[in-house]
């Protein structure tokens, strides 16, 4: 480092130059500071607004505390749908240190096969939030329980939660009427109020539990609470409590499904039990049955399979959607509406030979009876069940006059007031069948309409509430299931009832009802096994639907068809006939005649509800039904 | 002798005849080399800093003390350069500049890893120290020490020597890499030669240069550093990544609004919204907590710091302490702008701390060693005639 020799160095220069620089660095600190200042001014005071707002939304966070489901009870007061607590296993990633280990751990504690450990780990995963517990596992049973309690210093970060799910005591016999809930899907999710299902995981799929779900769901709370920034709780800020969904009462009675169920004794069919004076749904049972409780928890594939692909469709809610032909269970409704329409009077005879012809055509349309009934009225038409009868009667009142009648009596209808799901079935018109099939009605088709036949579709609920509205004399009283939401009673009438029916004498009831007693009484009743003991008066309709039609002159022996293609066994009745308290009707799938395979699960009703005695026990009605079977009779 | 250096302002001076001829007792903060002034300023800074600092810590008092006792470090290094004579200073410079380089390089082969970088040097068991630190005193000086003998304003032949003092190291710390604290090292130099009476003609040459180089750089950064370029165009492009820290930081400040939410009251600090909340982000604590009003009154002290330094600097009787002095000060000044800069988001987001404020030993340290290198200069006085 040589030093310059050139040029003398000069201090005062140096000392000049460096108080310049150093007051252009003044200059330069005091802009940047200014700038900072600037920067700070803008976010503190300008922008503080919006700085705040964002502030406050990291800190606070609003939890939803989803309300307590409503309980349902049947009409004496027992517990239909109740909320069980039940224990989940849940997991907080952090603070747990060793995932590996614990969920080993877990597995062996819990006795599961190891490869749950994988499905562990993914279900680990499955959370929104930091801190918030993943859910391992659902309805820990009480061996669980204790071996994690036992071992809980060794699982740090697992908890054991509980949860309230619903539970239905007696789930197979009441699916049908209650319906079941669970869990929302997406679908669901994109219609809700999302504030007030945040915190709800469950809901009404069908049945009472879907239709009254606002009412039984209830409101949501919340609560706001401070988290910080990992979202760890660290305190409450405010709280809205929630409000429970209201209870339901319904109109059931639990001991007469279980009846109707256990009538039904595993056969394919449905009961559907009706109070005519206050429409109230009594029974509302549906053959087999299924448990719903599986449905809450979440199904496993092969179970939901095994329902799915069950022939005797299980998860199918005959009572409300099953469609039958009524057969001659549409007779008296036939009747009214002729008497209504002035087509006959209860005192008008016809001669039956054994079958019907239309005029100008030589298809025979049979009686059931080949060689006919000879004079016939219309009480004895009813008793015997008499197809000439109603051939004549169908024809000459014309499909458009039964279409407007049957409808008035709710055939083709959804009237029942809250049953969710329910179908419309079919009662063909014209116009129906314009629509259909690009036709138009032949005068045939009117008269297998008026023995129950052809196109004509009912429900078992809409063939018991015609049977009510008959029962009533014509008064219309809305089917439902809810007698009480809450503290709040349904009332008898509801709007949309439809209009009452009116005959234009009032004695023509009694002679309906007369014809439908001799049914079950009388000397010629198709149903009068059941009337011999009979200790009230009732009345009743067989009916026989066919599954299959058969020829012009061929003849059937029941017991070489396959099972699957026997006729249907229907039975529709009322009672006591002066004051009825009871509707009912009766739908057994492939079972043969009404009068011997239907009739007397009409009658087990009928007495379990209006006599004081015990309900007769479930071997009592199958001897009942064994010595019946031996019977074979038309209807 | 540099015991002697040492004590010898402690050691009472016998009477010395002043300018006027006039006897007088020397004060006693003229006899330990310290400017009360500036001494004062730094204790009401690093005070107001352990208030913020507990507040930021989540409350922990033991993060308090030891930040304390670090200042107690820092302190006496300071007091204890503060003895040293210009000269010795001067002395020293270049075999201090040399270790240093030499540790920037066992760095480059030996260095711990640490945070994807090397940076450390460590002695397992007795100390974990970067080189880098030292540098930012090292550097500054070594430039000084040569322009100091040469006539200024520079020519060309010192420029060229001044740009292999302040380049290697430089480059050395880029390597590690560490591209924040390698340009403010190389500020901290180019800051000497600028004092010095660089020729502006020059000064806007290389900043042309520069700015033509931008794309060449861009380049050359590592892909993290390119983030922090990018999440800093547009904090919100990653909001629960890169940008989380800016966007974090920012709501804290902003939501502070004028007065503040009131100390130990930032919801945006104690609930850990705020990452490196004590460290390198804990200006946004003071934001928040204080207001703009508490932000102002850092800048204002942080300002009067710096004004004090560059009259204590500019008082300075040679030329080689006077440069030192500047560029301490200066780049100290960078420190505070760059840090509060980052943390309310108009610049990249550099790991530089806040000055005495942020938790940290190292850079304390060396911090508090750079004023007492000011104080040294402006206090070994040689009686010259006016």
């Amino acid at each position: 480092m040589r030093r310059r020799r050139d040029t003398l160095k000069n201090p005062e220069q140096e000392l000049r130059v460096f108080r310049m620089r150093s007051l252009l660095a003044v200059l330069v600190v005091l802009i940047l500071t200014g700038l900072l200042g600037g920067r700070l001014f803008y976010l503190q005071v300008v922008q503080h607004e919006v700085y705040s707002t964002r502030s406050e939304k990291n800190r606070v966070r609003v939890e939803p505390l989803p309300p307590t489901r409503g309980l349902i009870y049947d009409r004496n007061g027992k517990l239909l749908a109740e909320n069980r607590p039940t224990y989940n296993l849940t997991l907080v990633r952090e603070r747990v240190d060793d995932l590996d280990a614990t969920l080993a751990l877990l597995v062996e504690l819990l006795k599961l096969p190891d490869e749950e450990a994988e499905a562990f780990r993914v279900r680990s995963r499955q959370r929104q939030r930091p801190f918030q517990p993943a859910l391992l596992m659902s309805d820990l049973d009480e061996a669980q329980i204790a071996r994690l309690a036992v071992n809980r210093h060794r699982l740090p970060g697992v908890e054991v939660q509980a949860q309230l799910l619903r539970y239905y005591p007696d789930a197979e016999t009441m699916v049908h009427a209650l319906g079941y809930v669970g869990r929302i899907n997406a679908e669901e999710l994109a219609g809700l109020d999302s504030g007030n299902y945040a915190g709800t995981h469950f809901i009404g799929k069908s049945g009472v539990e879907r239709f009254y779900e606002d009412e039984l769901h209830g409101q949501a709370g919340l609560r706001k609470v401070e988290t910080n920034a990992r979202g760890r709780v660290l305190r409450e800020l405010g709280h809205t409590d929630p409000v429970p969904g209201r209870d339901l009462t319904l109109t059931l009675d639990s001991e007469l499904q279980k009846l109707a169920v256990e009538l039904l004794d595993g056969r394919r069919g449905s009961i559907v039990a009706i109070a005519p004076a206050t429409g109230e749904i009594l029974a509302l049972a549906s053959v087999p049955g299924f448990d719903s409780n599986q449905f809450v928890t979440g199904i496993d594939v092969a179970s939901y399979r095994a329902l799915q692909e069950n022939l005797d469709l299980p998860l199918y809610n005959r009572a409300i959607r099953g469609h039958y032909p009524p057969g001659s269970t549409i007779k008296p409704f036939m009747a009214i509406t002729g008497l209504k329409e002035g087509a006959i009077t209860p005192g008008k005879v016809i001669y039956d030979p054994g079958y019907f012809q239309l005029p100008n055509d030589s298809r025979r349309y049979r009686n059931w009876l080949r060689w006919g009934h000879g004079r016939v009225d219309l009480e004895r038409a009813l008793a015997v069940s008499n197809n000439t009868y109603f051939y004549s009667l169908a024809h000459e009142l014309g499909i458009d006059r039964i279409h407007e009648n049957m409808t008035a009596f709710g055939f083709g209808e959804r009237i029942a007031h809250d049953v969710q799901g329910q179908s419309d079935a079919l009662m063909p018109s014209r116009t129906w069948k314009r629509g259909r099939f690009n036709q138009p009605w032949y005068p045939g088709e009117t008269l297998s309409v008026g023995i129950g036949q052809g196109y004509l579709q009912v429900t078992p609920l809409q063939l018991a509430t015609a049977t009510a509205v008959l029962a009533n004399r014509g008064e219309w009283v809305k089917p439902r299931l809810a007698q009480r939401i809450g503290e709040q009673e349904v009332p008898v009438d509801l709007p949309d009832t439809p209009a009452d029916i009116e005959l234009g004498n009032e004695t023509w009831w009694d002679s309906v009802y007369s014809g439908m007693e001799k049914v079950v009484s009388g000397r010629e009743g198709t149903a009068r096994r059941i009337g011999r003991d009979l200790e009230y008066r009732m009345a009743g309709k067989s009916g026989t639907a066919q599954v299959f039609s058969l020829g012009q002159n061929e003849k059937y022996n029941a017991d070489e068809l396959k099972e699957r293609l026997r006729d249907h066994a229907l039975f529709m009745a009322f009672a006591p006939v002066e004051e009825p308290e009871i509707a009912v009707a009766v739908i057994v799938e492939n079972a043969g005649g009404g009068s011997t395979h239907a009739a007397h699960l009409a009658k087990a009703m009928t007495d379990a509800w209006l006599l004081d005695d015990e309900a007769p026990d479930s071997d009592e009605v199958r001897e009942a039904l064994e010595r019946e079977d031996d019977r074979v009779a038309g209807d | 002798m540099i015991w002697n250096e040492l004590t010898r302002g402690l050691r009472s001076h016998p009477v010395k005849p002043s300018l006027s001829g006039i006897a007088r007792r020397r004060s006693l903060w003229e006899r330990i080399h310290l400017d009360p002034w500036l001494l004062g300023m730094l204790l009401v800074l690093m005070l107001a800093g352990l208030v913020v600092l507990y507040s930021a810590s989540g409350q922990h008092f033991s993060v308090v003390t030891a930040q304390a006792i670090r200042f107690g470090v820092a302190l006496a290094v300071m007091v204890g350069l503060a003895q040293l004579s210009t000269t010795t200073l001067l002395r020293w410079t270049p075999l201090v500049y040399v270790a240093g380089l030499g540790m920037l390089v066992a760095v480059e082969l030996i260095g711990d890893m640490g945070m994807g970088a090397q940076r450390w040097l460590v002695i397992p068991g007795v100390i974990r120290f970067q080189p880098s630190e030292l540098m930012k005193l090292a550097m500054p000086m070594m430039v000084a020490a040569w322009l100091s003998r040469q006539v200024l304003p520079p020519r060309w032949r010192d420029l060229a020597v001044c740009a292999v003092i302040i380049g290697l190291p430089v480059a050395l710390i880029a390597r590690q890499p560490d591209l924040g604290t390698s340009l403010l090292v190389a500020t901290a130099g180019v800051l000497v030669v600028v004092l010095a009476g660089l020729s502006w003609r020059f000064i806007l040459f290389c900043g042309t240069l520069a700015a033509a180089a931008l794309p060449l750089l861009w380049i050359n950064l590592h892909d993290y550093q390119r983030q922090r370029v990018l999440t800093f165009l547009d904090p919100e492009s990653d909001p629960l990544g890169a940008g989380w820290n800016i966007i974090q930081s920012t709501t804290a400040i902003g939501s502070g609004g004028f007065w503040g939410k009131g100390w130990l009251q930032g919801t945006q600090s104690q609930l850990e919204f705020l990452p490196e909340r004590h460290t390198d982000f804990i200006v946004a604590v003071l934001g928040e907590e204080f207001g703009l009003v508490g932000m102002l009154a850092f800048l204002a002290l942080y300002l009067l710091i710096v004004g004090r330094g560059l009259w204590l600097a500019g008082a300075a009787q040679e030329t080689f302490g006077r440069l030192v002095a500047g560029s301490i000060i200066l780049t100290f000044f960078i420190y505070v702008f760059v840090n509060v800069g980052m943390v309310s988001g108009i610049l990249p987001v550099v790991g530089v701390p806040l000055p005495l404020v942020s938790y940290g030993g190292t850079s304390s340290v060396t911090l508090m060693a750079g004023f007492g290198i000011l104080m040294a200069v402006n206090a070994h006085r040689r009686l010259l005639p006016r």
